[in-house]
Formats: structure tokens, sequence, C-alpha cells
């Protein structure tokens, strides 16, 4: 056997990817069809002086990974639809304190218990727009299990070094398959560690950013004693009522994220170059496309894919110069078209967006995609 | 086109079925150096209900990870067979346990019918072993994986002081052929 | 002693009423901190959403101002992270017991290090009086205009039930005996909780016609018993009146502790 290749789950990628990126710290709640994250770093945390705990819901979990993260450690969660609704707040409370968490969400369908066992993608929406309030988050969404324990990994670190929220959103599909995989060896790694500051505890100004727009992060415990709070701050992180101070914080905390969009936003094209019909997708949706488009190409019919890796910020740019270049975008998703519009908006009418949705349990079938993509010739 | 083969295995819930696909796939993809995925569906319940569990090998990227065009199945249940004998390939291979499928189905594909479970409790003395029994048979009729390979998997995926056991069950499976 | 060295003087004035009973926890805290020898840098206070969880801004610990009622999750978080650091979360009656309840619970459950302070003033004050799990049967609230028809939740016994390992309830009257009770609290290595009654004269006392704050503080002098005294009273004399002091300590296994433990032997495999 070689080393480092194995035969994973997505969930026990997600475990792998997180222990490699040094996370030692994971709080969450059983919830199918999540539940193997949680069951792989009870087990593999304590093995490496990490720490595991079942909390008495979802809310409290989410609690849980900020407090851990603001004592130092890097940290984790994982659940599934109506686990994800629950952590809504706290994950807002994540972003307006800017302190780095992974939130993993396995989707099921829904809405409400909905279909636990079975694939769906329709939370995409509620993963960029799910707590209130104006906000910075970052969505990342797999196709494979090796791309699971890569994007976790990266989730960690756009986390730590941009300090917001990141939502590793997967599919069951994705969660559930096990594939080969060959892991790379960890000093092959980059690991991103949050940036501390470098001037004296006095002299801390906890939210006050240089240029980077990210402030450096004290942890507690290291001197450093300062204020968070859920309310909007001013830089030194109490609550403040100024227009003019919130206008600084909350337009910093909205934009911080622009500066760095082209190493955020990922995406992969196939076959785009010479591409007449596009197809733009994600997650396990995007394999039945690229099956769809193997066998379009074998009939000799131009289509080509964009597959999102980056659900948010939304690669609109990109989109949009596909859609220039193409008749027709077509996009497979298992909803009712929530990526679709965004496509939509994203093209501003210079392609047709055909929508494949598919909200039933099954996942998309090829062939509903190729007989889709001949529908456009 | 590339090599690629798609398994079904299907029955009820407590079967073994995960288990057997787990194997498959370990075996074609770690100590065979093919690639492999497996897939599952499942209902809420651990035990009893419909369960079924997709094998795909192939020499190539594997994009859909589900089966759509059946190289083999095996249905340990009459309404397992009943569901999924239509999802069959042309020429394919049909596996089923004639304790419990009594209605064979007719179609183009080859049918194989064998006690399997019946086979599990009277040669090896245990119920719980028909699934590496079936193992047994798929090898010997898929042939896409290495005997060797599926020992070494069985090996690394049973319980700890039950491997000789199931080695002994699908040694069983193969010379029902 | 020097309270002023423990606190964030730029951020006085402070929110509390007049007559608030916040102000004379918060001074029994530092005392407890001071008396102890606590290093500020491994403080960290973390509360919820109410009027008491607006203590954190006023002290130089490592402070966390979390959402309403979760304050105890966010603590367990810091506190596994980083067991060496004294840990103390600060709720009201609201915060801790109605949206918090179930979280309260289970952190009694694990026994984790952690020192909770819920002042209990019977209502809601910072949204302006609404009826809490706290306020006593008939007593009225803004959302309880015939009178609160629910039945309370007994915090020590709630939470000595679930599995603390030490339960304490005072009077900011009996302000002395408070911070020593606190310091004690502090102290215990597994959940500790003081259940601080404070009152409340703008939100709870003025609709229900208790006086100023001043009178309902000296209220609490007419209601208050010792638990020593009071287990020599019936129920009937017991009724509506307070018991303070030390309502249960005992040594349990603490969960920061017992985890630590599972590593070594995690590693050792």
């Amino acid at each position: 056997m070689k080393p480092r290749t194995y035969m994973m789950q997505g969930n026990v990628a997600v475990a792998e990817g997180a222990i490699d990126a040094g996370c030692r710290f994971f709080a969450g709640y059983p919830i199918t069809p999540s539940s193997e994250i949680g069951e792989t770093l009870s087990k593999r945390l304590p093995e490496i002086g990490g720490k595991f705990i079942q909390m008495e819901d979802e809310i409290s979990a989410m609690g849980a990974v900020i407090g851990a993260s603001l004592g130092g450690v890097k940290s984790l969660t994982a659940t599934s639809g109506p686990g994800f609704s629950l952590k809504q707040e706290n994950i807002g409370y994540a972003s307006i304190t800017e302190v780095p968490v992974v939130i993993v969400n396995v989707m099921r369908g829904g809405p409400s218990t909905g279909l636990p066992t079975l694939p769906s993608q329709s939370d995409v929406m509620q993963a960029r727009w799910g707590t209130h309030g104006d906000h910075p988050i970052i969505v990342l969404t797999p196709a494979t299990v090796r791309e699971t324990y890569d994007m976790t990994i990266q989730a960690f670190n756009m986390s730590e070094k941009y300090r917001v929220p990141v939502i590793l959103l997967m599919d069951e599909i994705i969660g559930h398959v096990y594939e080969k995989v060959t892991l790379p060896n960890i000093d092959e790694l980059t690991i991103i560690n949050r940036k501390k500051p470098t001037c004296s505890a006095q002299e801390y100004l906890p939210y006050i950013a240089d240029e980077t727009l990210i402030p450096p992060m004290a942890n507690f415990g290291e001197g450093y004693r300062y204020h968070v709070t859920g309310l909007v701050h001013d830089e030194t992180g109490f609550p403040t009522n100024k227009t003019d101070q919130i206008e600084v914080m909350l337009n910093r905390l909205n934009s911080k994220l622009d500066k760095y969009s082209d190493e955020i936003i990922q995406y992969e094209d196939t076959f785009t170059e010479d591409a007449k019909i596009g197809i733009v997708t994600y997650g396990s949706s995007a394999r039945s496309s690229k099956n769809a488009m193997r066998k379009a190409r074998e009939q000799g019919i131009p289509v080509g894919m964009i597959r999102i890796q980056t659900l948010w910020p939304f690669p609109t740019e990109r989109i949009y110069e596909f859609g220039r270049q193409v008749s027709h975008i077509i996009v497979p998703e298992l909803n009712l078209g929530q990526i679709a519009h965004e496509v939509e908006h994203a093209v501003k009418g210079a392609a047709e967006v055909v929508p494949v949705n598919k909200i039933n349990g099954d996942p998309i079938h090829p062939e509903e995609v190729l007989l889709k993509i001949k529908e456009c010739i | 086109m590339s090599f690629h083969y798609e398994i079904r295995l299907s029955g009820a819930g407590g079967q073994g079925l995960i288990l057997v696909g787990k194997i498959l796939a370990e075996a074609a993809a770690i100590y065979d150096d093919k690639n492999a995925t497996q897939s599952q569906s499942y209902g809420p319940e651990a035990r009893g209900g419909a369960s079924r569990s997709e094998v795909i090998i192939s020499d190539g990227d594997i994009d859909y990870p589900k089966a759509t065009n059946i190289d083999l199945l095996l249905a340990m249940t009459q309404e397992a067979v009943d569901k999924y004998a239509n999802d069959i390939k042309p020429d394919g291979v049909i596996i089923v346990d004639s304790g419990f499928v009594k209605n064979n189905p007719k179609g183009d594909f080859k049918l194989y019918s064998f006690p399997i479970t019946e086979i599990a409790e009277e040669k090896i003395g245990k119920k719980l072993v028909a699934n590496i029994i079936a193992l047994g048979v798929i090898e010997k009729l898929s042939g896409i994986i290495s005997e060797e390979a599926i020992i070494n998997a069985i090996r690394a995926r049973v319980p700890k002081g039950t491997e000789e056991i199931n080695i002994k069950a699908f040694k069983q499976g193969r010379d029902l052929l | 002693m020097d309270y002023l060295q423990y606190l964030r003087l730029d951020k006085f004035p402070h929110i509390w009423c007049a007559g608030c009973g916040d102000g004379i926890a918060l001074k029994a805290i530092l005392r407890a901190v001071h008396n102890i020898g606590w290093e500020k840098d491994n403080i960290a206070m973390v509360s919820g959403i109410g009027c008491s969880s607006r203590t954190p801004g006023y002290v130089d610990f490592n402070t966390l101002h979390t959402t309403h009622g979760r304050a105890i999750p966010f603590a367990t978080g810091l506190k596994m992270a980083r067991p060496e650091m004294n840990v103390i979360v600060v709720s009201g009656d609201g915060d801790a017991t109605a949206i918090g309840g179930n979280h309260l619970i289970h952190a009694a459950r694990r026994n984790i290090d952690l020192t909770v302070l819920i002042y209990n003033n019977h209502i809601y004050g910072m949204t302006g009086g609404q009826v809490s799990p706290e306020t006593p049967m008939g007593d009225f609230a803004t959302t309880a205009p015939y009178g609160a028809m629910e039945n309370n939740f007994d915090i020590s016994g709630l939470t000595i039930a679930a599995g603390a390992s030490f339960v304490a309830r005072c009077t900011v009257y009996h302000a002395n005996l408070l911070g020593k009770l606190i310091e004690k609290a502090l102290s215990k290595k597994g959940f500790s909780l003081v259940e601080v009654m404070s009152p409340c004269p703008t939100a709870y006392g003025k609709i229900n016609k208790k006086g100023t704050g001043n009178e309902m503080i000296l209220n609490q002098k007419q209601l208050a018993v010792r638990v020593e005294r009071a287990k020599t009273m019936s129920p009937e004399e017991l009724k509506n009146k307070i018991i303070i002091g030390t309502i249960i300590d005992r040594e349990l296994p603490e969960y920061v502790n017992t985890y630590e433990k599972i590593i070594s032997q995690a590693q050792r495999r």
C-alpha cells in the first residue's frame, strides 16, 4: 500500500483535513448525514491532544467553537439543515466579532426535518444569508472526497487569514461516498494561522485594521485583555451607537473580503475553451454534469463546464464572461434554482439560463443533463 | 472507452451489504490499484428496511458515483430483485439468494440462484456471513478483482478475530461455481 | 483593597439604574478575585444579554459579551481550549434559566469548571420589564398584566439535581457574605453557581409597588434566612423567604480534568 492512500468517506475526509489544518477542537451535535465527522473526531482528537465535545444542541455547539477559537484553538463544528438553522445566530456572532471558525453543513433535503438521508443542495442561499444582517461569509463546496480534504484545510486557512466564518457546504453524496484518495504529506501543506498583534497590550486596539483590512487577533489568555461583543463596536471592541463609527466598522466588515476576491474565488473550467453550450454547477451535481458532458463531447457537441468551488463570494465575473461566450448556461442543482438565479444575475441576459432542478431526494442523473444539453443545440 | 464496471448490492438493512461494498471497493482500489467508489442508500432505520450499496470500479476517473448501467446485481430479497432487475445492462449478471427470492426475474441477463443464507448457516455455522459468501460468488462471476486483493480487504475490514471464518465463507462462495 | 485596578474606568458611568443591585455584585466579584489573587490576564468573564450581562464591559479581564442565553456554551469552549484560565459567567434570570436554561443544566451535569453567577431580579430589565421564569406567581410584568401565572424554577435545586459541585445563594444586602460565597465558588474545582438576589426597582419594583431600590434592598434583610437556620424551619415558615449561604459544596469529578485523563489514555494507545 502506498503511503496515505485510502478508501475514504467524504465525512471522514473533513475530519482528517481538519486535523491536518491544525484543528484541535470540535463541538457538535449528532445529525444525519454529517455524524461521521463528529464520530471520527471524537476518537482522533484526543489521540493528538485535541478535544471533542458533544454539546446539548447545535446552538451551544456553535457557541463553544467560537469560545475555543477565541482561546486560540482552531475549531470546527458540523451539522445538517435543521442544525444549520439553529447555528445561524451564532454564525452572525462569529462574523461580527471576526472570530475564525469552520462550519460544515452536509446538506439534506428540506424544509424542516425534510429528507435526512437523501441528497440535496437546497441550503446554498441559507449558507450566504442565513444569519440576520449584512455580513461577510465564505462558502466552499467540494465535489470529491479528495477535494473535501483539501477544502477543509482551505476553509481553516481562509477563516484564519480573513477572520471570517467559513462554511464547507457539502451534499449527502459527497459526505457519504467512499473514494480512493491519496493525501499529500503533511509537510507539503500550506497552513495559515491568524495574524497576532505585535504591539504592546496597552496599545492594542482589537478592531483597528491596516490596509489589509484584517485586524491582528490576540487570543484570550495571552496578555491582551480586551472586550468582544456581538453589538456593533468601534475599534476598541466596545459597543458604539455613533453613526460615523458604525459606518466605519460595518463598511470594513462587509468589504474586507472584496480585497481578496481573487484568491478566495475558485472554480474549475473543463472544456470551456471552445464551448458553445455551457454548464455551471457544483458539488455532486457537477459529477453528474461532467459525465453528461463527456457523453455529449463524444457525440461532437461543444459543451463546456464551470464547476463552482467557492459559492460565496460568487464568481460573478467569470460567469458573466462565460455567458458572453455560450448560447445557453445549464445549471443543474438539487434545489429549485437557487444558483440558477445567481447565474442569471451574473450573465445579465448574455446567455439563456436553463435550470435543471430536482428535489425528490434522487440525485441528478447524467442522462437528465445530457437531454438538456441536446435541447440547447 | 476505458474499463468501467458497476455493481449494485441490494437487500435488507442488517444483511451486511454496505460492508461487502466497502470490501469490493477497497480490494479494487487499494490492493488491485484500480479506481473505485462505493456509495449507499439507506432508510432511517439501522435494521430492516431496504438497503442498497453500489460499487463502481474503473481504471479511469469516476465522475458519477451512482450505478446507472449495472454489470452485476446482487439481490438478497425478493423486493430488491423486483425493483432492480430492470436496471441491469444487456447480458449482465444477477445473483439472487434463492432462500428469499422465489420468483426469478426474466430478461436479457444471466441469473445465478443459490441458497446463500442457508449455505452460510449449514456450511459455516453462521447466518451472518451470507454476505461474504455472496462476495465469493461476485468475485468469481465478475472476474475483475483478484482473489488475493479481496482476501486482503476482508482481513482489513471485518471485526478482529473473525478474519478466518470470513475468509472460509468467501472461499465457500467461490466454490459454488 | 483597590477596586480600581480591576476596572475599565473609561467605560463608566455604568448603565445600571440607581438602586440596582448589579454594582454591589460587581464589587463582591472583585473582592473575591482579589482575595484569591488571580492574575487579570488569566481571568475571562463571559456573559449573555441583559443588564447583568453588561458587567464584563467594566472589568479589566478577557471579556466576552455573547448572544442571549449562550454565555455558558461560549465559556465551555473557552475553558476547554484554555483549561488554565479562570472562567466566570455572569448572567441574569431570563438569560440563564429561560433562553439559556438547557445550557445551564448541561454545564452543571458535565460539572465543567466554570463559575456561573445568576443575578436574579425576577424580570427582564433591559427590555423593559417582561415576565421571567423567576417572576413570583401573581406579580406583574409588562407581559403579565394579570399577574404571572407560571411557577418559578428553583435555580439551586435545578443545578444541584443536574450535578453541580457548588451552589450558593445570597442577596446584595448581605454584600460581605456575597463576596465570600463568590470566593468559595471561584475556588471550587467543578461547576459552581451563585444565585445573586439583585433588586430591579425600575422594571420590577415600580410595577409591583416594591418601593425604591434602597427599600427593596432593605427588604432583602427581612426576608433572608441563613441556610443553617432554614434547616430548623418548616416549609410554611420558609414561604417567601430567601435562603442564603452555601446550599451544596461537594467533591465530584470535573469535566476538563477528566478529559485531560482521556487524552493521556488515548495517546498511550
